[in-house]
């Protein structure tokens, strides 16, 4: 695996993140933040955001320290990691940007157990070296940062008929509410999956997995 | 009556599958056959029930007595990760079969949000004892009840007739998504 991924080039390492492997249409991963914060576009950025900084960060001090941790204890060791740069998020959502930290509320500490950061840091970060695990960490955290802002989108136009706070329609359109209440998150989720299967199985019948 | 307030809360009017998004990844992971989804419901309802215990002591005896609420996400998550390696081992010393079905699951419980948001939420709800042992209990009983329903109904789509596309997470997602708004029916059973 790790000689495979040497020679891999930087670009298609990164790219993987966004298309082939994207954590949240093709891996399932992290579905918690995808579901809790997508009402609208602004809170998808911030969360994928701060997950991405939390990612990067995270699977580089993994690569660096995989030689030393003992395999028993790898886990809470990685969680440790993980936590203490959740924390550093945290702190400057809650310092800088009052208002996106209140609107994402207990769904900021939860990326400490975010199966994205766990996923990349045990299948990649403990076996590659920390320049490869970084590419991996950006591509993964913009594949991520990108369905948030698409899922987000959906859920907002359709919600609450705005983009980004702006209103779309005029007064006569009335806003499907559904759609920003928790069921509404899994059914966009549910149909956006659906045609990513679709587009990528015309585009490459050979990769999409049943 | 509080207690029993608080569990019914927990268990269907605010069940965390399905209006908190936590629990997920095992609750679209785990959720194919009955038998697994119930042995990955009652280890989490497990699980959850120490942890949420084990986090009230840590917050209200050593966070709070010694003013250090900034070590709060590093000290919950070592509480749950030490709780899942030991649930872990004790599994695979007892029940090798049941081992083998949570497979992967198992350690990933470490990494199931449900289970640092019960720590997380008494905190922020500022929950008695007793109280928040309940609400760790019945958020368990919850996850287990959504999780047992998924798996059941994903039993009957096994000989449907799904659009290609639609095969695997899509449909999975769909089916929670009826799931939720049928479970929205209970909301205004309780106050909490």
């Amino acid at each position: 695996m790790a000689d495979v991924a040497v020679h891999r080039s930087i670009t298609t390492e990164f790219m993987k993140g966004i298309v082939r492997d994207n954590p949240v249409f093709v891996q399932v991963l992290g579905m918690c933040p995808v579901l809790a914060v997508t009402t609208s576009v602004a809170n998808g950025i911030g969360m994928g955001l701060a997950t991405t900084f939390v990612l990067v960060f995270s699977t580089l001090i993994a690569s660096t320290v995989k030689g030393v941790v003992p395999n028993q204890v790898r886990i809470p060791v990685y969680a440790v990691v993980i936590a203490t740069f959740v924390t550093i998020a945290d702190l400057v959502l809650k310092a800088f940007f009052p208002p996106l930290s209140a609107s994402l509320g207990p769904y900021v500490p939860l990326i400490v157990v975010n199966c994205i950061i766990m996923g990349r840091v045990e299948a990649f970060a403990t076996r590659n070296r920390p320049g490869i695990s970084l590419v991996d960490a950006l591509g993964m955290g913009a594949g991520f940062t990108l369905s948030l802002m698409v899922l987000g989108a959906v859920r907002e136009v359709l919600g609450s008929g705005a983009l980004l706070g702006v209103p779309l329609f005029g007064e006569g359109f009335s806003p499907m509410l559904v759609m920003i209440l928790p069921p509404g998150a899994f059914l966009t989720l549910g149909i956006l999956m659906a045609v990513f299967n679709a587009v990528k199985a015309k585009n490459d019948p050979v990769l999409i997995r049943t | 009556m509080i207690y029993l307030v608080t569990l019914i809360s927990a268990i269907v009017v605010n069940n965390f599958v399905l209006t908190y998004f936590v629990g997920i990844c095992p609750f679209i992971g785990v959720s194919k056959k009955i038998d697994s989804a119930l042995s990955m419901g009652l280890a989490v309802t497990f699980v959850m029930t120490i942890t949420a215990v084990v986090t009230w002591i840590i917050n209200h005896y050593v966070l709070i007595a010694f003013g250090l609420p900034f070590l709060e996400y590093v000290s919950y998550i070592v509480v749950i990760a030490s709780l899942v390696q030991f649930v872990e081992m004790f599994i695979k010393k007892t029940s090798p079969a049941l081992y083998r079905t949570l497979g992967i699951f198992l350690p990933l419980i470490t990494t199931n949000c449900a289970i640092l948001f019960v720590a997380l939420i008494q905190a922020m709800r500022e929950l008695g004892f007793l109280e928040s042992m309940v609400q760790g209990f019945g958020a368990g009983v919850g996850f287990t009840l959504a999780i047992v329903i998924m798996a059941g109904i994903r039993e009957q789509l096994e000989v449907a007739d799904i659009p290609k596309a639609f095969r695997g997470a899509a449909i999975t997602l769909i089916t929670a998504g009826i799931l939720a708004l049928a479970f929205m029916g209970f909301t205004g059973l309780t106050s909490a």
